[in-house]
């Protein structure tokens, strides 16, 4: 038998293609996600032991808030403190074992490129900034940093930066660097360039480094430390230097941690970092596989609906029902096999270009050698063979059904007419209890974690239903269309709309492998413009500012530089805007100071009750959303705790308005809000322009008038707007390049069932041509064939999607709540078109063969 | 090349050629497995006849109808319909000139399934795009006796009713010449005879020209005129044939 299964598998090689190139597809997507998580696995790994290799003790304190007073020169320190003193690295370099004791200063520096752009300010976290310690005894180098070009910074007035760094900004070492820490612009000159694996930069951050004085000042206080990282003479026990350390240290709220323990929790948290990317990616691949398995059973069940003859054959001279399944079965596994390793080679070369690809879209993923591990091509072999064989099994038992005396019939039968009640009734209580579970979610409010599941749930019945709904649903959408392809190309037109409708089951499995790639993307494509449409509404809303200035890292807005702005010719309104914690009855938000009279210059928040003339000292206003959750309404007074020190306070409420995304969920006095703001700075400006002025340039007349910190952020609402909903756009053009995928392999599926028609169907189509039908209309009549299955499996798809979309649309709910359903009819009419074109492209291959048919062999076989 | 011409035969007007080949050689393969199917074959196909070939398997006499028809290209020689030359043409002229002058009834397999009985008579019609001539329509379909199963598809229907729309089809275009191959050989006795009626009935009533490939001396027993083949070549000709002066010719080669 194993035998006749390589006999088959060969013979047939051309017609299962297809359905190798589906498993291929689908393996090698499931082997170069698995790869490709291992390889940035152990890059992350890798990059994170080398920047602990020297460190065999790692001495780490809390963080205290420190009273500090603003110095001079704007290098303020970072407003907190530690008990890591270097007395204590003194000591410390005491402890026999101790090698050398390196005292590190970490912060972030967001930096002005040559030409005057900011670097990388949006993501103003990867912008490290840390001291630079030469060693103990060495010529005055830090080994963890080594020199590029130059030398390293001396002084308060000398900086060092990744070279990388360096290049993207454009300095070369003697030039002046312009920074920003928390706010003002600093400069400083630039002496040397350094070479650092730290995945934070590789991955487009920066790295700038200063003289450990310097680095104090900017961000701790003088003479405290971060961290004191203890390298350890050879021959040292790191866990016995360990604990020798930790005997040394006098405070609470200090601890010695030993390099090896920290690497390992470094390995935990990439891993646990680096899973919700894999498991995403496994879950396309999933999706792929599962269109899949409908192309691999339609051509198995196609195949042996040809070797009906064949099979009863076999049964008729003495083969067991068990050995015709058995045959099938291996075939099958040989046919995955195959696939599967070609899969796998294919998904090396993914694992290997998806790195580059993430990182354009900012993933910061390090780079290093791909390694495959013995689990990720076991799984690819498993899931390949396994999806191939358990999709093969269906139709293999339905060969061993096939009759003995069916080998004597002269004929072909015709396939039995498939509407089978069962299967009906079966997939409408299925699709029946989905959309109930829909419509239910419809009406439902909130995006719980049991709302979601029950999401999933519904959206899954849903789709099955419809998947087995499908040969029932084919004749009347198959109708629809063919009217359409029959008016068009008349006769061609309306024998294929006959060939379509003649095996409903194959039809409908075809299209639904497309159908379910469509659905997603349908789905995708109508909640993500949802939600785009309503982030883009909320934005702006209620605001009649020009312009808003703010930081864009943590450090806010020095109080005295609202009066600077106002002051700027063609500014005619500023409101500045402070913020602070606000405790309000369990529930935490942000309360917005302002002054009421001037914030109705520029924002024009709609009012339910009261008004922003009620607002005052002790007096705030609330979001719908706000009150609602706290059940206060306008006159209720309550005791909130402000700011990070929960100062508390007599509230009353005398307003609630329509939440406002550039207002925030509560609004009161500057007076009440300042005092608890955190470092006491502003937020945000808001300022009207003159007219005139808008379109003049005006945004850097207040960069500049605010010292063009490469931090300052001036936008305006399109800005401000775009920040909002870029991020969107972004994850849904990832996730249509993944669903791509499916859609490519479900064409595979037409193409497939085609080409098995063509084959099926040479007699007639030898017949047509005899009597006068041109190889044109031959093409024209496979082709539209295609069409009328594609755009069967499209339709099906988009009606779902989008049905499942509006459902789901109930869980954007209270974070979002100007969400509506937004059909991109444009979209749609493209995702349309995109089926059209599957069905075309399907054709062509088998269109071709079909008209190069031998016309008279194929009348003469009889 | 002998000729028996029955005294009872009665005198035509001069034929004119509906069809025919000049010198027409078919051969497939080449070096060894050279197989000469036709060896320089001239024959004409008179108009308003009946005309049956005959052979033995092998003889060439399907290749020399398809030939003819345009259904296979030619190695040599030449094949006209009408005053068309066939060897001059290619696929879409090809195409052209069956769909608009030859009408075809094959052995086996003549009918699309998924169209019903009124949808394959009309088919070759609607592929070319015309509007059938309603009045000629319900004529040939009332001859051929399908006026009640037009709206059957081709499984519902027996061999003997499908061989009939086939020959429908055949006549409803109106074609120069309908070529006939084996019509009968997957039928009992009396639908066949019944098929190989309309046949002459078409030619005698309606002035058909009708060209029929078989191996059955009864069924050539219907013809006009019989053309027998071996080896590739006419071996002999009988005009007004019965099925016993058909089966002397054939006893007389078999000897």
């Amino acid at each position: 038998m194993l035998r006749t299964a390589l006999r088959n598998v060969l013979a047939h090689r051309a017609r299962l293609s297809m359905t190798a190139l589906a498993v291929m597809l689908g393996v090698a997507f499931v082997s170069g996600t698995l790869v490709f998580g291992d390889t940035t696995v152990q890059a992350l790994r890798g990059a994170s032991a080398k920047s602990l290799e020297n460190v065999a003790v790692s001495v780490q304190a809390e963080t205290e808030r420190a009273e500090t007073g603003t110095a001079p020169d704007g290098e303020a320190g970072g407003g907190r403190t530690t008990a890591l003193t270097s007395d204590l690295a003194d000591r410390i370099r005491t402890v026999p074992g101790v090698a050398s004791v390196h005292p590190v200063v970490n912060g972030t520096a967001t930096l002005a490129a040559r030409d005057g752009r900011p670097l990388n300010a949006d993501n103003s976290w990867q912008n490290l900034a840390t001291n630079y310690a030469p060693d103990n005894g060495r010529d005055g180098r830090d080994s963890r940093y080594p020199l590029a070009a130059g030398r390293g910074p001396l002084n308060g007035g000398e900086m060092a930066l990744d070279r990388r760094t360096a290049e993207k900004a454009g300095y070369r070492v003697g030039d002046t660097v312009r920074f920003a820490v928390d706010g003002p612009t600093l400069a400083k000159r630039l002496v040397g360039t350094v070479d650092t694996d730290d995945p934070r930069v590789t991955a487009g951050g920066t790295l700038a480094l200063f003289d450990t004085g310097t680095a104090q000042r900017l961000f701790l206080r003088a003479g405290r430390f971060d961290e004191l990282a203890v390298g350890s003479a050879p021959g040292t026990d790191d866990e016995r230097l360990t604990r020798a350390v930790g005997a040394l240290l006098p405070a609470e709220g200090i601890t010695a941690t030993s390099g090896a323990r920290l690497a390992d929790e470094q390995a935990k948290q990439i891993a646990e970092g680096t899973k919700g990317l894999t498991r995403m990616l496994l879950v396309f691949a999933g999706i792929a596989l599962f269109v899949g398995v409908f192309i691999i059973a339609n051509t198995f069940t196609m195949l042996i609906a040809q070797r009906g003859r064949e099979t009863a054959l076999l049964r008729a001279v003495g083969a067991s029902r068990r050995q015709v399944v058995r045959a099938v079965l291996i075939e099958a596994a040989l046919l995955g096999l195959l696939a599967s390793a070609a899969g796998f080679t294919l998904g090396l070369g993914i694992a290997t270009g998806l790195g580059p690809l993430l990182n354009t879209g900012g993933a910061g993923l390090p780079d290093g050698p791909l390694v495959i591990s013995a689990n990720a091509w076991v799984w690819s072999l498993v899931v390949g063979v396994g999806v191939t064989v358990l999709s093969a099994w269906l139709p293999a038992r339905k060969a061993a059904r096939i009759a003995p005396v069916e080998a004597l019939r002269g004929v072909d039968q015709a396939p039995s007419p498939s509407g089978t009640l069962l299967r009906d009734i079966f997939g409408g209580l299925l699709a029946g209890l989905g959309v109930l579970i829909m419509l239910y979610l419809s009406a439902q409010k909130d995006g719980s974690e049991t709302n979601i599941m029950i999401a999933a749930l519904g959206s899954v019945l849903t789709l099955t239903g419809v998947v087995v709904l499908a040969p029932l649903l084919s004749r009347p959408l198959v109708l629809l269309i063919g009217a359409v392809t029959a008016r068009l190309f008349g006769v061609t037109g309306r024998l294929a709309r006959e060939n379509a409708l003649r095996n409903p089951r194959r039809t409908a499995a075809t299209a639904s492998a497309l159908m379910i790639g469509l659905t997603l993307i349908t789905g995708l494509n109508v909640a993500g413009g949802s939600i785009e449409a309503a982030v883009r509404d909320e934005a702006v809303r209620g605001l009649t500012a020009d312009y808003q200035v703010s930081n864009a890292g943590s450090g806010g807005i020095d109080p005295a530089l609202a009066t600077r702005v106002a002051r700027i010719p063609g500014v005619t309104d500023t409101t500045p805007l402070a913020s602070s914690v606000l405790d309000v009855r369990g529930e935490f938000t942000t309360l917005a100071g302002a002054d009421p009279r001037r914030l109705g210059e520029v924002s024009d928040l709609a009012f339910r009750s009261g008004s922003l003339t009620d607002l005052g000292p002790g007096r705030i206003a609330l979001s719908g959303e706000l009150a609602e959750r706290t059940r206060l309404s306008t006159g209720d007074t309550f005791t909130g705790a402000l700011g990070f020190d929960a100062h508390r306070q007599k509230l009353t409420v005398v307003g609630v308005y329509q939440y406002s995304r550039a207002i925030g969920h509560a609004i009161g006095a500057m007076d009440d809000v300042l005092p608890h703001a955190d470092g006491g700075k502003l937020d945000s400006i808001l300022l009207k322009a003159a007219p005139g002025h808008r379109a003049s340039g005006l945004d850097q007349d207040i960069r500049q008038a605010l010292g063009n910190s490469p931090l300052l952020q001036v936008r305006d609402q399109e800005q401000l707007t775009e920040a909002e909903s870029g991020m969107i756009d972004e994850m849904l053009g990832m996730m249509y390049g993944l669903l791509a995928m499916t859609v490519l392999i479900g064409g595979l599926g037409v193409v497939n069932t085609l080409a098995m028609s063509v084959f099926e169907r040479t007699r007639e189509i030898g017949l047509l041509r005899a009597i006068g039908l041109g190889g044109k209309g031959v093409r024209n009549m496979v082709c539209l064939e295609s069409v009328v299955i594609s755009l069967f499996g499209a339709l099906l798809g988009i009606g779902t999607g989008v049905f499942l979309a509006w459902a789901c649309g109930s869980l954007a709910g209270a974070s979002l709540p100007a969400y509506e359903t937004d059909l991109p009819w444009a979209r749609l009419g493209l995702h349309l078109l995109l089926g059209l074109t599957v069905g075309i492209l399907a054709a062509i291959w088998p269109a071709r063969r079909a008209t190069r048919l031998n016309m008279l062999r194929s009348i003469g076989t009889p | 090349m002998s000729t028996q011409t029955a005294a009872s035969v009665p005198a035509r007007p001069p034929a004119v050629s509906a069809a025919g080949a000049t010198a027409l050689s078919k051969v497939y393969g080449e070096g060894e497995a050279q197989v000469v199917a036709l060896d320089s074959v001239s024959v004409e196909f008179e108009r308003a006849r009946f005309t049956a070939i005959m052979g033995p398997s092998g003889s060439g006499k399907s290749t020399l109808m398809h030939c003819v028809a345009g259904l296979d290209s030619v190695s040599a020689g030449s094949a006209r319909i009408g005053d068309i030359e066939l060897s001059a043409l290619n696929d879409r002229q090809l195409t052209r000139v069956r769909r608009e002058r030859v009408g075809f009834v094959f052995q086996a397999f003549n009918l699309l399934p998924t169209l019903t009985a009124l949808e394959n008579i009309t088919l070759p019609m609607a592929i070319a795009g015309r509007e059938p001539d309603r009045r000629w329509l319900d004529t040939v379909v009332a001859k051929v006796g399908l006026s009640e199963r037009l709206g059957h598809r081709p499984a519902q229907l027996s061999g003997g009713q499908q061989q009939r729309v086939a020959v429908a089809r055949a006549l409803v275009s109106s074609p120069e010449i309908i070529f006939a191959d084996e019509p009968t050989g997957n039928l009992d006795s009396r639908a066949g005879s019944e098929i190989l009626a309309f046949l002459r009935d078409s030619v005698r009533e309606l002035g058909q020209t009708v060209v029929m490939v078989t191996h059955d001396p009864v069924a050539a027993s219907y013809a006009d005129r019989v053309i027998f083949l071996a080896d590739g070549r006419i071996t002999d000709e009988l005009l007004a044939p019965t099925a016993e002066s058909v089966l002397d010719v054939m006893r007389r080669f078999g000897s």
